[in-house]
């Protein structure tokens, strides 16, 4: 059988101001037919371009693209082509089925197909009791669910989707791949791009690009192949601290944190390293081939500059107290009540699925939302009663990071540096310390919108770390960040907490959830379990059988537990 | 072209435009905010004008002098004892006109001398003040008349203007105001809301969505067009009505005619909206370039409030660029004149040269790519 999908040497530039960014630079390649490709890359790397080609919604500069045996200047997008662009365009103001019913009128869908074929759809979504509700009123796992639905209904020979999995909780990821895997039993073939290593593992093959230019296109077992033996779990409980420890010898190119210790990446096999006598060897995987062709050595000059870690306090006074804490909207209850105590330098992860309600007591936590009941006391302070005494002592940095976009990277830290009111030699000092410790000397003059969003997401954390916050408030910092980005900003964060800075954060990888001391899973707006992770995996495999291997699986069968007992109640 | 593929897109506008509040407010609430605002709430006539009047001496002739004033409909006269009592109340804007009858006014005019009367008008609004002089000297024209009735002679005047208003005989601002409002309301609805709801496909990443399923750059225009063009005319159907029904605008010329004009202009107008918003992608850069380049000038330019022919030369050149010039002098026509073809003939023909300017321009402009 022909390849779906074949580039040879494709090249695509866009302009900015004067010059012309090179998006993707000769590229050649050629996508197997019934597979499941993933494309990973850190951002800028020019995967949605590729994308977007392969979709026909770009023409290239130079080079040729077939697509399903034709060529893609002179073909009109073909009713053989699912595309799913990384914010699916749901119309908001439309139910999930009218959503339906227009996309399968543009797909030219016969009307007496159609039923059928969403009835199937809708089921395979799990979206059928929801067919009346506006698409604005889903939960963000549910929109991607419906806009991969509307992008299969005239079932595709190829499919070619965007971050499908971006900022969707665990339990709609899980569904959207199965929906993926079946997709392969019709013979489909899918491009995908990820930023979930556990998502690539499970693709046939791996198109790894990085500045426009293909770095490889293997499986993933492939990929990790040559670095066997040279990956080791380092077995701890001082998780935090061993792995800012490690990450200082030179030989150790990654030291990331997982369940039962730290992963450690080495250079090469004959490497010199001290007391390895614990360590033991571990297969390679996909992540570490990523680190190991991607990552580079500049995220560790930098951490020099933070203190020196391993000194954290073993203070045992609570900075955040919350209790019974409600929050109303209306009828809906979006907080029912939660407790829970934050000690100082503690680094509290809060989860849930999309719509728990982590946001909104977010909110209430910095005093951006009156709690409806409940006591709220943070650094001291009773945020119910002086909530602008306690806003001094803290940073937030929200989802979108709020920085001014036409302002330069210089600019942002000025302007925030003046809002904290800070003046003379600290205002000099702290903005001395942002450029440095944060290593954004070398963007300050660029805009904000010309950034890559990893180094916006530095930049917002500077400008809340600016005023020397005991505590720190993260709301969701790493969706959409790429691998790499990610990996930098938790060994901030970790320096952070060593230094007695207490971190409050969201997100939606289970990865980062090993990376706390403590977690508070939500629920529907109630707690659904709280403790230390691996307390979290052991409730979960309590209370079903088996063992949770790891914090993905624990949530998902945590909130499955409940709304099976939701169900037997109702 | 596909049916089911446009009757799709239609559907899903209409749906949108049903279930959002703001399409329905620029569609049918701002018309009747704008209607009854110039209805009732502008009026280019001075009528009620405070006006200042002090008499040093009054005497039976200063009396039914100052009785006509108060008889006329465009003044409400005030009363002052001294004129530095009526300048301090024109100073601070209680009346925009004063007329002072000296001490000696009865004195010169029982001895048969000519008489003097000071008149004073703030003439910081310009329009306002010429007209203030004018009906001053109108009421004193009558007085004068009146007078020589009363003594039996004959007022000697050597030309007596015999006037007559055409069109607008009572000369009611509201009946050329309401009619031109309906191009302003049709250029908000055709080139304003349709700029937006296109720009908010690109901001939602809906357009994107569109353009990777078969339908074609065609359907989509046309998916757009068809739409607001059927709301376009609801809402100039609907201020037809008001016009009518509510502000008692008589329409002289045939109903058709002017839906046929309408349409021609919607289409001109909609052409506008569609192209800004193939140029500005996201809602607000739309909003603002909709209503610099057409709402705007579909105000001031168009002839719909301020009169184009005193506009000086470069301006009023300028003018023939904006469709809603056309629209308005032929609206205003059909409402007030009727069926005056040759008129009909170049404005039609200058609306339509539009229409297809700006419809093609945004069809070759379209292209079903992202860059």
């Amino acid at each position: 059988m022909d390849s779906p999908l074949r580039f040879h040497q494709v090249s695509k530039s866009f302009p900015q101001g004067k010059q012309r960014i090179q998006a993707l630079t000769q590229l050649d390649l050629c996508i197997q037919p019934g597979t499941v490709t993933g494309l990973l890359g850190p951002d800028g790397a020019g995967k949605s371009t590729l994308l977007r080609l392969a979709a026909g919604l770009l023409l290239p500069d130079t080079g040729q693209i077939q697509v399903l045996g034709q060529d893609s200047s002179a073909r009109q997008i073909d009713l053989d082509i699912g595309y799913m662009p990384q914010r699916f365009g749901l119309y908001e103001e439309l139910t999930v089925q009218e959503n339906l019913d227009l996309y399968a009128d543009l797909q030219g869908l016969d009307p007496g197909k159609r039923q059928q074929r969403q009835e199937e759809l809708l089921r395979s979504t799990a979206l059928g009791p929801f067919r009346d509700r506006r698409a604005g009123n889903l939960s963000g796992g549910m929109k991607q669910k419906l806009g991969l639905a509307c992008a299969l209904l005239r079932a595709p020979r190829l499919l070619l989707l965007d971050e499908p999995t971006v900022g969707v909780d665990p339990i709609a990821r899980r569904e959207l791949w199965s929906i993926i895997q079946d997709l392969k039993k019709e013979a489909v073939t899918v491009l995908m791009s990820t930023a979930y290593f556990d998502e690539a593992e499970r693709c046939d093959e791996i198109v790894l690009l990085h500045q426009g230019r293909l770095l490889g296109q293997k499986t993933p077992a492939d990929f990790a192949r040559p670095l066997a033996g040279r990956c080791y779990l380092v077995p701890t409980t001082q998780r935090r601290r061993d792995s800012a420890a490690l990450l200082q010898h030179p030989d150790i190119l990654d030291a990331r944190i997982v369940r039962d210790g730290v992963r450690v990446l080495i250079a090469s096999t004959d490497a010199v390293l001290p007391n390895t006598a614990s360590w033991q060897a571990v297969a390679p995987s996909f992540e570490d081939a990523f680190v190991s062709l991607l990552g580079t050595t500049e995220q560790r000059h930098g951490q020099a500059a933070f203190a020196t870690p391993g000194t954290a306090t073993e203070a045992q006074e609570s900075v955040v107290e919350v209790h019974e804490l409600r929050r109303c909207f209306g009828h809906f209850e979006a907080v029912k009540g939660i407790s829970f105590q934050v000690r100082k330098g503690e680094i509290f992860g809060l989860l849930g699925a999309n719509g728990a309600g982590k946001s909104t007591t977010f909110r209430m936590l910095c005093g951006l939302l009156a709690a409806s009941s409940g006591t709220l006391r943070v650094a001291g302070v009773d945020m119910r009663k002086a909530s602008s005494a306690a806003r001094a002592r803290i940073g937030y940095v929200s989802q979108r990071f709020s920085l001014y976009g036409n302002l330069s990277c210089g600019q942002n830290l000025q302007f925030f540096a003046s809002a904290y009111g800070l003046g003379g030699k600290a205002r000099r000092d702290r903005l001395e310390w942002a450029k440095e410790a944060l290593q954004l000397r070398e963007y300050l003059p660029i805009n904000v919108t010309d950034l890559p969003l990893g180094i916006k997401q530095r930049l917002a954390l500077a400008c809340a770390l600016l005023h020397n916050p005991p505590i720190l408030f993260l709301d969701e910092p790493t969706s959409g960040v790429d691998p790499l980005a990610r990996r930098e900003f938790w060994q901030m964060i970790n320096q952070l907490a060593a230094q007695g800075v207490t971190v409050l954060i969201t997100t939606h990888f289970m990865d980062e959830a090993e990376y706390c001391d403590k977690l508070l899973l939500m629920s529907q707006g109630a707690v659904l379990a709280q403790g230390t992770p691996a307390e979290i995996r052991n409730q979960a495999s309590s209370s079903e059988s088996g063992t949770a291997t790891n914090m993905e699986e624990a949530f998902i069968r945590l909130i499955e537990a409940q709304e099976s007992q939701l169900r037997r109640a109702s | 072209m596909n049916r089911q593929r446009l009757a799709g897109l239609i559907r899903k506008e209409f749906l949108q435009i049903r279930r959002d509040p703001s399409a329905i407010a620029i569609a049918f609430l701002l018309p009747v905010v704008l209607l009854f605002l110039f209805g009732y709430g502008v009026s280019l006539n001075a009528e009620h004008v405070p006006i200042g009047v002090v008499v040093a001496q009054p005497s039976p002739q200063s009396s039914s002098l100052v009785a006509g004033l108060q008889q006329s409909r465009y003044f409400q006269p005030r009363f002052y004892t001294s004129i530095q009592e009526a300048r301090k109340a024109m100073m601070q804007r209680q009346v925009d006109g004063i007329l002072w009858l000296r001490g000696p006014f009865t004195r010169t005019l029982l001895r048969g001398d000519t008489a003097q009367v000071g008149v004073f008008v703030n003439g910081v609004d310009a329009n306002n003040a010429r007209l203030v002089e004018g009906y001053l000297q109108g009421v004193w024209q009558n007085w004068l008349e009146q007078r020589a009735n009363a003594s039996g002679t004959r007022l000697l005047v050597p030309i007596q203007a015999e006037a007559r208003i055409w069109f607008n005989p009572s000369l009611r601002s509201r009946d050329y105001l309401v009619p031109g409002l309906i191009a302003v309301i049709m250029t908000l609805i055709g080139a304003l809301l349709t700029a937006l709801v296109v720009a908010r496909e690109w901001e939602r990443g809906t357009m994107e969505a569109l353009m990777a399923s078969p339908v074609s750059m065609g359907e989509i225009l046309l998916g757009k067009l068809i739409p607001y063009f059927l709301l376009g005319m609801g809402g100039m159907l609907f201020s037809v009505a008001l016009a009518i029904g509510l502000f008692a605008v008589p329409l002289r010329g045939n109903f058709f005619v002017l839906l046929f004009f309408s349409a021609l202009f919607l289409l001109a107008a909609l052409g506008m909206g569609l192209l800004i918003s193939s140029v500005a992608r996201n809602q607000f850069v739309a909003g603002q370039v909709a209503i610099i380049v057409t709402f705007l000038p579909a105000f001031i330019l168009s002839g719909f409030i301020f009169d184009i022919q005193s506009m000086p030369a470069p301006i009023a050149f300028m003018t023939h660029i904006i469709p809603a010039r056309y629209f308005v002098t032929i609206l205003q026509t059909i409402f007030l004149a009727g069926d005056i073809w040759p008129l009909f003939l170049g404005n039609g023909l200058a609306l339509l040269l539009m229409a297809l300017f700006f419809l093609g321009l945004t069809w070759k402009r379209s292209r079903k790519r992202l860059d």
